[in-house]
């Protein structure tokens, strides 16, 4: 008889989204239908039974095909590659539990690696605003019991986080919110006219790249100075005018995105947009979140945060001391400067969502990508390690875009003899501490 | 297991009453036994001082909060990061160090467990990941109860039964240890900007006074019968003239009996009690109340209370007191974090630095010291920085010379930028009293181990309780007279017993211990109302499921759990 | 004579994109999803292209071949916009400004008509760059 498993973990967008029910075959193998998850989340389950899944490592041939071969034998590649290389870009980390990036963690200190997540070319820019002035936020459940004014930024949920709408920001009831929507206004500022932007009270289009001006014409405005006529293609009224509206509110929140954190000012972007939020409590009650996009990468972040003291970019080369620095230790600028000697990339997929000049780079390096799935990075690597999808096929901690924790649930099976990534990275940092144990590769 | 002796040392051991007499401690599977064989391992401890492994009853180590101060305080790794000798991995940070470096400096200064003061319920998971990373020394978290939806409610009814069923529901889900409030009914004021000040504010919507929930919440610890009594920070913190609102807050326990198995004699622990004894009307007439306060603690024998020494350093400050930081925020224009937590709670964090050129962190300085140096019984007032917020706690030996040593503290004082200013303000010059190692084992470990209700196993060196052994570089006869010889033998322990195994040895960490995790499962009689109402609040205004909210096993692989049984009650 | 424009480029997620990832890299669904550059009708008349023609996509990097869409979610005349994807990221450049962040949204690029020229797969278009590719 089929199953179901309720109050699954969808293991897709930052939304963490932890009321899906999902239906299984009687034998636990097959995924079978999906509820509640958005079109992204259902897919990202229903990727789980697609035929042609590689189910065991590959490895690179001379004649550029790819051979499989046993777990054990692109383990030990991969610990003679991290054990030889001096410095070695860890990158990754946003689709796998905290658990696992631990035992990475543990890898990277013995190897001198370089820790790096997707926040990197995603929230970066904001973790760099937030250690310039801070950030005053809250969690999705106070935004949906009292949040009465909502401001998108930069941002489109209605594509990127498909649920966060109906769950916490624009259409939930809350406690203090018991007219939903109606009870709302909803604001949302964009260079173009999106489908978020379609759900709001007021559009406010802003010429793209001029999010800095506009922050600070809201600044000045809710100080009372005077405006020039207009400002990133904002009339001056419409500013004063929405200022006024937001002050009027008891609880207002801006989401952001990577409208902000990916155009010219970068994180001077966000940080005005913290500045703007902080200003605004001299009024009414305000508070700011990032829209975190991929799956777990805040979690990456709480756990280096904890280990080592930086959310991103954590380079743990010199053995002894962990440094951090943008620009400098952030794994782009790090492949743009041919600057480490091999690759080894899990859980995500930079050779898809990395500039070209980066990946060209990486393709030179001794490469090793640990990933469900076949993508565009596994086909430039030396050796593909498959392994179980983390929250569908095994479970493990992941952190919400608020940082709040859940730990996701394994709804079915993993294939015959795959393993997890907390599987795979005991494997390799046992292999690491026999070869180093030995004096080396 | 390994046996041990240690011989030849000065032992200090209040559950004893052993005041620097020379006596043989013995160590068998994990444990102080009378007698071992004659093949135990022989550890010379002459000329050195012993006592029990310290308890911290306070501090911020582990959680969201802390770690939101660690990254986004990248230039906190500056002032020390980097690898000690030992076994030990990455270390990083001096206020808010990381969890590797919490956990090995506290093995390092002789202590075996630590309370994490502030635990929000729905991040109970992180907390407990990060108290599951943290090397060597057993820990508990509090979960913060005193804006609590659920709580304010029932407590709203006189509802003690439901408050205490809620309470139990809520430790079990979170792995907590016992009842902590923190600006209670502020930090729900402060969801819509605003504050509460005095005890009895009402709590915008709830309608409830502050005054009411803590004597509420008290009644529901002892109800429940806790290890560890209503743990508090009071309502306007940090601001002069508070001393006033702090005292009608100690006078709450007036009459309160306190009742549990654990020989736990207080109903109310306040914590660093040094940011509520302020008086003067502003920063520029603010004088230490110290007096007033101790005055009344010393005569209230069911409250315990901790000092939170300001370190003179540059700190993290960091609490559930949301309003509070957003006003420190608004006095030194630091960088500001905050997070409200739906139904439950809030946090704030904002650097600071407690500069000696500023006379108003000097006379924070001097009523720290006050506290501790006032109170009459060492077994109810125990030393803290309410780490990281007046300082790291990796200053208590530097904490220590000052309390130990009347020339060290007051080198210090007088060599002030206002001295003058500052002594006028304050006590601290007038007061001669030093600690003594007795009292130093009473205020850091018997005393807070019978404090949290930990006493048959914590605090003493007892035959049957944990061979949890400090063995300093002090020899009790001559005692280090300038403060640095002082601060290295209490920051580097000659060695640290954990359960019977050694984990540092000369100042470095040798071993990582197995620790372990304390929460509290408290049985109560099957509550359908409170079930009902836990149901509700999830289905409609939590935003993760009732079934995410557990904090799962695994998170405490190695967890002790102290039941009580309620059911009778 | 084909004409040449220059818009200025943004790259962003949309709902296609996602999905189309979590179908698979290789998956027709991502490949409809990102190959694509929404450009605002206007644009379309400049380039003197139909709607749903392939053009050439040229940043200070690198070229990339797509199709020209008219979109729902509307843009302002000047912008266009191909969702992320390695073929977005043949032209983005990847100068950080010492952010760790590139530039992946607001930088110039000439757009013209390819019509004959064919769109490469998701792990070609990487492939090609990276030179790993045997003729
Ligand atoms: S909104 Fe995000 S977390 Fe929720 S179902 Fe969709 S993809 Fe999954
Ligand atoms: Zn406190
Ligand atoms: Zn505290």
């Amino acid at each position: 008889m089929p199953k179901d498993v309720t109050d699954v973990i969808c293991p897709f967008c930052g939304t963490l989204c932890d009321d899906v029910v999902v239906t299984v075959s009687d034998d636990n193998k097959t995924i079978l239908s999906v509820k509640n998850a958005c079109a992204i989340g259902a897919e990202k389950f229903n990727h789980q039974r697609l035929p042609g899944r590689v189910k065991r490592p590959r490895m690179r041939q001379p004649d550029g095909t790819y051979k499989e071969v046993s777990y054990d034998e692109a383990i030990d590649w991969t610990a003679k590659m991290l054990v030889k290389s001096r410095k070695t870009l860890m990158y990754g980390w946003a689709s796998t539990s905290c658990q696992a990036m631990s035992i990475g963690h543990e890898i990277a200190e013995k190897v001198g690696g370089i820790v790096d997540n997707c926040a990197t070319v995603c929230h970066g820019s904001s973790l760099i605003a937030i250690e310039d002035v801070g950030v005053p936020s809250c969690t999705l459940g106070e935004v949906k019991n009292r949040a009465d004014r909502v401001i998108f930024w930069g941002c489109n949920p209605a594509h990127a986080h498909p649920r966060h709408m109906s769950r916490y920001s624009i259409f939930p009831r809350g406690f203090f919110t018991v007219k939903g929507h109606k009870g709302r206004k909803i604001y949302c500022v964009d260079c173009r006219y999106t489908d978020t932007a379609k759900c709001a009270d007021t559009f406010i289009q802003v010429q793209q790249g001029f999010d800095y001006e506009l922050l600070d014409a809201f600044r000045t405005a809710a100080r009372g100075e005077a405006l020039p006529d207009t400002v990133g293609g904002v009339p001056k009224e419409k500013i004063y005018e929405v200022v006024e509206e937001l002050k009027g509110g008891r609880f207002g929140i801006i989401f952001f995105g990577m409208g902000l954190t990916h155009t010219m000012g970068r994180n001077h972007n966000i940080d005005e947009a913290i500045c703007l939020t902080r200003d605004m409590n001299d009024f009414t009650k305000f508070v700011i979140m990032a829209m975190r996009g991929h799956w777990n990468v805040t979690g990456s972040g709480q756990v280096l945060g904890w280990q080592y003291g930086f959310p991103y970019a954590v380079d743990l080369s010199r053995r002894d001391q962990a440094r951090h620095q943008t620009g400098e230790t952030t794994s782009v600028d790090l492949l743009n400067r041919n600057e480490v000697e091999a690759c080894f990339y899990i859980a995500t997929d930079p050779g898809a969502h990395f500039p070209i000049n980066a990946m060209i780079s990486s393709s030179k390096k001794p490469t090793v990508t640990i990933d469900p799935h076949i993508n565009c990075t596994t086909e430039i690597s030396d050796v593909h390690i498959p392994v179980a999808m983390v929250g569908v096929e095994v479970g493990g901690c992941a952190y919400r875009m608020d940082n709040v924790p859940i730990e996701t649930r394994k709804v079915v099976e993993p294939p015959e003899g795959m393993l997890t990534d907390e599987e795979v990275l005991t494997k390799i940092n046992n292999r690491v501490d026999e070869l180093l144990a030995k004096g080396g590769a | 297991m390994s046996e041990y002796i240690i011989k030849n040392g000065h032992v200090f051991d209040p559950v004893q009453g052993i005041k620097g007499d020379k006596k043989d401690i013995a160590v068998k599977d994990g444990k102080i036994v009378e007698k071992v064989s004659s093949s135990a391992k022989v550890i010379d401890a002459k000329d050195k001082t012993v006592m029990a492994g310290a308890l911290e009853v306070h501090a911020h180590v582990a959680g969201p909060k802390v770690n939101a101060g660690r990254w986004y305080r990248p230039e906190d790794k500056h002032f020390d990061s980097h690898k000690k000798p030992g076994i030990t991995r990455i270390e990083g940070g001096k206020s808010i160090p990381t969890v590797f470096k919490t956990g090995y400096e506290y093995a390092r200064m002789g202590f075996t467990f630590a309370m994490e003061a502030a635990m929000p319920p729905l991040y109970a998971r992180h907390v407990h990941e990060e108290i599951h990373d943290t090397p060597i020394i057993d820990e508990a978290a509090l979960p913060v109860l005193g804006n609590n939806w659920f709580i304010m409610e029932y407590l709203k009814n006189n509802e003690v039964e439901n408050t205490a069923a809620y309470i139990s529901w809520l430790m079990r889900q979170t792995k907590g240890y016992g009842v902590k409030v923190v600006n209670p009914g502020g930090t729900e004021a402060w969801a819509w900007g605003l504050n509460c000040l005095t005890i009895h504010d009402p709590v915008p919507y709830f309608d409830i006074t502050p005054a009411e929930i803590m004597t509420g919440l008290m009644t529901a610890n002892e109800y429940l019968g806790l290890p560890h009594s209503m743990h508090v920070h009071q309502n306007d913190l940090g601001n002069p003239g508070n001393y006033k609102t702090t005292i009608e807050t100690l006078q709450l326990a007036e009459g309160v009996k306190p009742k549990n198995t654990f020989g736990r004699e207080q109903v109310m622990h306040s914590t660093h009690l040094q940011f509520h004894s302020y008086k003067g009307t502003n920063w520029g007439d603010f004088e230490s109340a110290a007096k007033e306060v101790m005055d009344y603690v010393n005569k209230q024998k069911n409250i315990t209370i901790d000092t939170g020494n300001v370190t003179l350093d540059e700190t993290t400050t960091m609490t559930a007191d949301g309003p509070f930081e957003h006003h420190l925020h608004g006095l030194n224009h630091l960088k500001w974090f905050n997070v409200d937590v739906e139904l439950e709670t809030a946090a704030g964090v904002v650097p600071y630095i407690y500069d000696p050129n500023i006379s108003v962190c000097a006379k924070q300085w001097c009523i720290g010291l006050e506290i501790a140096l006032m109170a009459k019984d060492p077994m109810r007032c125990f030393i803290t920085t309410d780490h990281p917020n007046a300082g790291p706690f990796t200053r208590y030996p530097r904490v220590y010379s000052w309390l130990m040593s009347k020339k060290v503290r007051d080198e210090r004082l007088n060599t002030f930028k206002n001295a003058d200013k500052v002594i006028g303000a304050t006590y601290l010059a007038n007061i001669d009293r030093e600690i003594t190692l007795y009292e130093l084992a009473q205020m850091t470990r018997a005393g807070p181990a019978k404090c949290l209700g930990l006493m048959k196993d914590y605090g003493g060196l007892k035959a049957g309780m944990n061979a949890d052994i400090a063995i300093y570089d002090i020899n009790p006869d001559k005692f280090p007279s300038d403060g640095p010889a002082i601060e290295k033998a209490f920051g580097n322990a000659a060695y640290l017993f954990k359960d019977g195994r050694i984990c540092v040895e000369g100042g470095k960490v040798v071993d990582m211990g197995q620790k372990k995790t304390f929460w509290v499962d408290a049985k109560v009689p099957e509550n359908k109302q409170v079930m009902h109402d836990v149901r509700e609040k999830f289905l409609r205004y939590y935003s993760v499921n009732e079934n995410n909210y557990p904090v799962p096993e695994s998170y405490a692989p190695h967890q002790h759990i102290i039941t009580v049984d309620a059911t009778k009650a | 004579m084909a004409n040449k424009i220059t818009l200025n480029l943004i790259t962003c997620r949309t709902i296609q994109q996602g999905v189309g990832m979590e179908a698979g890299k290789t998956s027709k669904k991502y490949f409809d999803a990102c190959t694509i550059i929404h450009m605002h009708p206007e644009d379309f008349k400049k380039l003197g292209a139909w709607k749903n023609t392939n053009v050439k996509v040229t940043s200070s990097v690198g070229s990339v071949i797509v199709k020209a869409v008219e979109t729902r979610e509307d843009l302002v005349p000047g912008l266009a916009h191909i969702p992320m994807g390695p073929w977005a990221n043949r032209i983005v450049p990847a100068y950080t400004f010492s952010t760790g962040e590139p530039c992946f949204k607001g930088f110039p690029v000439d757009v013209e008509v390819a019509t004959n020229e064919r769109i490469m797969g998701a792990i070609e278009v990487v492939q090609d760059a990276c030179g790993l590719i045997r003729k």
